[in-house]
């Protein structure tokens, strides 16, 4: 049974996501609303870590190969205590440490640069490799996106991993999770260069693959148990929707890198918290916090 | 010291600084053999990583290996790991990952393998990186200096090697420091600056000038970035004219750095050697002297930019 506190959790974050981009005015909600979930059970409950001592060297590491989704890497930081949730909407904002897409040097918590397509898989062989190397516990998570595995890089990575540090340092301490969301900026990805057959595609380069709903809880945390237990590199290809949660973005290609308008946000947020039109009004009387979130969403429209 | 390749030296000082230090570690794309990690590789098996024909990895590779600790050496010919400028300008620069990116190879002085092997526009690349310094040593002592110097300084960096054997020029006490040039030969009509290969031929240069009365005076730039813009103008404001001579494009190199610097600070007459569109096939003193990096070619060019 899922983990209610998980579902709470990844709703707020949802909420969050919809807010930061609505003040931003510009950010890829689809792909960060696909992902939440994933990002949610890692950082509530998987992973080792400490939002006070982000440099604690053997601390679990978590690389967003796909940088856009960073608003919702953000919104489980915040939660999770690495910086005040009220910096949320400072999002791409001058001199914010929340980058468009995530900059290491200037939020502690940010394990690297990414959002150049193509590169985290790469940088998470190495910090993989690295830690078993100095025999740290710590373990590294690596998110990808469906589109982002159209880089040639990625396969260089993938083709080397499970060689990679063996006999001595072999790469068990690596997660990858394939956030296969099937869209890119374009369009559908089967429409622009399908990826199929993608599960086939990682057995043969040598990987463990897991199979789940990135949406289901208990299906993640089964994958990252199995992950943890594996020998070898592993890929848990995680099936999603794109938007998840917000039904005029799910699906969409047109919500990959656009922001929701003032009101698209508001009925987004209605909709994330699974009110209905009709009950809307007698449902903000008796919740002043999502009162005061739509009157400063309001607010927005006006100036 | 007999005359010896950058490369090679690297090679042995890495082998020397990875036995104090466990967390220096290889990372190469199935040409260890040229950059010469090889032998730190056979030394320390566990610590040499060849990924094989895929830059682009290895340099992310290197990244990883660096937020982790390590303190990677990411070794390729330099056209093909500055090739991977966008894993370099994110994965190492942005990210500010302590990775040490080696480039050997460098230049139209490797001769008969043609352009497609050499190194010649990798400086203008790393250059425009806000947080690389670019060092290119002469000999094998700078060399040495370098790779240590690499070591200890805390953030990425970019190392250009030689293929080709360099004769010794800097003198024994010398110490290698960033942004601080060397003037191996006093002078005072034309400041003669080499870096890396050309440093030997600008000092040869120099004495084929004195034959004809014009005293040049000869600055090893080791360090491309940073620049020593004091030595720069201190030497340019002493002689008023300035020659650069590097194995390099004649765009955005060691000459479009000092272009740079005078222009901003003390306007003054410049005349940068470098080469010249694509390089090509050949003997490799048969290409420098059609390139003018030759001693004779670097003297005529000065006698004719001081209308001597």
């Amino acid at each position: 049974m899922a983990d209610a506190r998980l579902v709470l959790t990844a709703r707020e974050c949802r909420v969050q996501i919809i807010r930061m981009l609505t003040h931003a005015g510009s950010g890829h909600p689809g792909g960060s609303l696909s992902v939440i979930d994933i990002l949610t059970a890692l950082y509530f409950g998987r992973l080792r870590h400490d939002p006070r001592y982000p440099d604690w060297p053997d601390r679990d590491r978590v690389v967003l190969s796909k940088g856009h989704a960073v608003p919702a890497l953000y919104t489980v930081m915040a939660k999770a205590g690495y910086f005040p949730e009220s910096q949320l909407i400072t999002l791409r904002k001058l001199g914010s440490p929340l980058q468009g897409h995530p900059d290491r040097t200037m939020l502690p918590g940010i394990e690297a640069a990414t959002g150049s397509l193509g590169q985290g898989l790469s940088i998470s062989l190495g910090l993989a490799l690295g830690l078993r190397l100095r025999r740290s516990p710590a373990r590294v998570y690596c998110i990808l996106g469906d589109g982002e595995i159209q880089e040639g890089q990625v396969w260089e990575a993938a083709m080397s991993a499970p060689k990679l540090g063996r006999p001595m340092h072999g790469l068990d301490n690596l997660t990858v999770i394939l956030d296969y969301n099937k869209i890119q900026l374009d369009n559908f990805v089967a429409k622009i260069l399908d990826l199929e057959p993608v599960l086939a595609k990682w057995q043969a380069f040598g990987w463990t693959v897991i199979e789940i709903d990135g949406h289901d809880f208990d299906q993640i945390a089964k994958a990252l148990d199995q992950a943890e237990a594996t020998v070898g590199p592993v890929i848990v290809v995680a099936h999603t929707v794109k938007g998840k949660g917000v039904s005029f973005m799910e699906n969409d290609p047109e919500w990959h890198g656009k922001a929701p308008k003032p009101a698209e946000a508001i009925r987004a947020i209605r909709e994330i918290l699974g009110v209905g039109e009709a009950a809307w009004d007698g449902y903000l009387a008796k919740n002043p916090p999502t009162r005061a979130l739509v009157d400063e969403l309001s607010a927005l429209e006006k100036t | 010291m007999p005359a010896k390749a950058s490369r090679a030296a690297f090679g042995e000082a890495l082998l020397e600084l990875g036995a104090k230090d466990d967390r220096i570690v290889t990372v190469d794309a199935d040409l260890s053999k040229s950059t010469m990690t090889a032998r730190f590789a056979k030394t320390y098996p566990d610590r040499a990583f060849n990924l094989g024909i895929a830059e682009s990895n290895m340099v992310g590779i290197g990244a990883g290996l660096a937020l982790a600790g390590r303190i990677p050496f990411v070794c390729s010919f330099a056209c093909f790991v500055v090739g991977r400028f966008e894993t370099i300008r994110i994965s190492v620069a942005y990210t500010n990952a302590n990775v040490k990116i080696v480039g050997t190879h460098a230049g139209i002085a490797i001769g008969e393998d043609g352009y497609s092997q050499m190194g010649l526009e990798d400086i203008a690349c790393i250059r425009a990186l806000p947080n690389l310094p670019v060092i290119q040593p002469a000999d094998e002592l700078e060399t040495r200096q370098a790779v240590a110097w690499a070591v200890e300084h805390e953030g990425p960096l970019y190392l250009r090697l030689t293929r080709q054997n360099l004769e010794p020029v800097c003198p024994p006490d010398y110490r290698f420091r960033p942004g601080r040039w060397l003037v191996l030969r006093p002078g005072n009509e034309v400041t003669l600056i080499g870096s890396g290969g050309t440093v030997f031929n600008c000092l040869e240069a120099a004495k084929l000038l004195e034959a004809d009365s014009i005293s040049a005076e000869v600055v090893n730039a080791a360090s491309i970035k940073p620049l020593d813009e004091e030595g720069l103008l201190g030497s340019a404001g002493k002689t008023g004219h300035v020659v650069t001579a590097e194995d390099h494009a004649i765009t955005g190199g060691l000459g479009g750095a000092v272009a740079e610097a005078l222009a901003e600070a003390l306007p003054t007459p410049l005349k940068r050697l470098g080469v010249q569109g694509f390089g090509e096939s050949g003997d490799p003193k048969s290409l420098y002297a059609k390139h003018g990096l030759d001693p004779a070619g670097i003297a005529a060019s000065v006698r004719k930019f001081l209308n001597r």
